[in-house]
């Protein structure tokens, strides 16, 4: 149940866009197209997925004050905590890359269609983010990690695949010449930001 | 005219090629901690450093990197470099360094870095790298100061932390406009600014 609940929470109330802008980078590049919109919200979920477990257990067994105790008592007192920023950028280059390597094996098609994006997750601001706010949040076991991994994924999908529809249909309305392409895109963002604050409401 | 030429690297991204609202770089941690002006203009500084540094080290052995695995290098790079800030900032200013919290680590897939990295430091010598690593520091600090300085002044009445709207204000019925504290009117800050901008400038407009 608390499950299910941090789940519905990392979509909606602490979505990655609107409560926390991680991820507008691509957000506001990719999001010319409800195709490509999809295909690179579902590759983020699933690096997403992945990656929270394994950073989890890199900082439980590994870095965390005392984590390292299982090795013996002699490394007890050990703090690697200041190394967490290096380790988890290498961890999710190297499942990006791994990823990679995956879906041109066994998908091509799919490899084609996300092209450039699909390595420049790697530089994603929302899995990093996603990493770093477990972290903070001190959760108790892997698959809670995965859960708000997969949720934050999930929010994150949703905002890219919203934003993409209303730009298909702007480029047929008449926005001031200054403010069309990105500026427009921003206020959009904003407002649809507005529109999720009201879930904030709900207690869980 | 000659000392201009040298200089434009760092002029450059202030306006003309500012990385925010021309480029679309670094907008995530631009909007996060921009509600009040003291983490901005932390970050802006933190940004700053790390953007002319890493520029300085990936320029200088930017002919000894395979360009199969320069992502990894760059980030490598570019998380040291973090991590000293992070630690820094820990040891000299607390405080701040709560309320940044995630988004000093998030500098590290902060866009401007990588992208300057990309298209500037591989190409060039390590002294252009450091005068445009400064002006997209630079050109990053202004648009968050400028936002930050509307939102922290109709939001809280603030500057800086200190009171800037006077008491009887708030007596004769004034009041502080929660929406501007809210995470979205930071997006549409930005987007009035980039209508203002383009306004100005128009060879940028789309």
């Amino acid at each position: 149940m608390e499950n299910l609940n941090l789940f519905i929470r990392s979509i909606f109330i602490d979505n990655m866009i609107f409560a926390y802008f991680l991820g507008m980078c691509s957000y506001l590049a990719v999001s010319k197209n409800v195709k490509t919109a999809f295909g690179l919200g579902v590759a983020v979920s699933f690096v997403l997925m992945i990656a929270l477990p394994v950073t989890w257990c890199i900082d439980e067994y590994l870095l965390k004050p005392g984590a390292l105790s299982w090795l013996g008592e002699e490394y007890a007192s050990a703090d690697l905590s200041f190394l967490g920023l290096i380790m988890f950028i290498a961890v999710i280059a190297a499942l990006v890359q791994i990823l990679e390597m995956v879906i041109e094996k066994y998908s091509p098609s799919l490899y084609n269609s996300l092209g450039i994006f699909l390595p420049l997750i790697a530089v994603n601001c929302a899995i990093l983010g996603a990493v770093l706010f477990m972290q903070q949040r001190e959760f108790g076991n892997p698959w809670t990690a995965t859960v708000y991994g997969v949720g934050s994924g999930i929010g994150w999908l949703l905002a890219i695949v919203c934003l993409a529809a209303i730009r298909e249909r702007l480029d047929f309305s008449n926005v001031p010449k200054p403010l069309q392409g990105i500026g427009i895109t921003f206020i959009i963002t904003g407002l649809m930001g507005i529109a999720f604050m009201s879930f904030l409401g709900i207690k869980l | 005219m000659k000392n201009n030429k040298a200089l434009l690297p760092l002029l450059n991204p202030i306006s003309k090629d500012n990385p925010v609202i021309v480029q679309i770089l670094g907008i995530c941690s631009a909007l996060a901690v921009t509600a009040k002006m003291e983490p901005a203009i932390v970050m802006a500084i933190s940004v700053t450093a790390v953007v002319a540094f890493s520029n300085v080290i990936i320029s200088l052995i930017r002919k000894t990197i395979p360009s199969s695995i320069r992502i990894i290098v760059q980030l490598v790079v570019v998380a040291a470099l973090v991590v000293i800030v992070d630690q820094v900032l820990k040891a000299y200013n607390y405080e701040v360094s709560k309320a940044l919290s995630v988004f000093i680590g998030l500098i590290i897939t902060n866009c401007i870095i990588m992208g300057r990295l990309e298209a500037f430091a591989m190409t060039n010598n390590p002294w252009d790298s450091f005068l445009d690593g400064i002006g997209s520091g630079i050109g990053y600090g202004v648009i968050l100061i400028i936002v930050s300085f509307f939102r922290e002044l109709f939001g809280s009445g603030t500057l800086m932390g200190y009171q800037v709207v006077p008491q009887s204000w708030y007596d004769a019925g004034y009041s502080n406009n929660g929406l501007m504290i809210l995470p979205p009117m930071a997006l549409i800050v930005v987007g009035c600014i980039i209508w203002v901008h383009r306004s100005g400038n128009k060879n940028i407009q789309e």
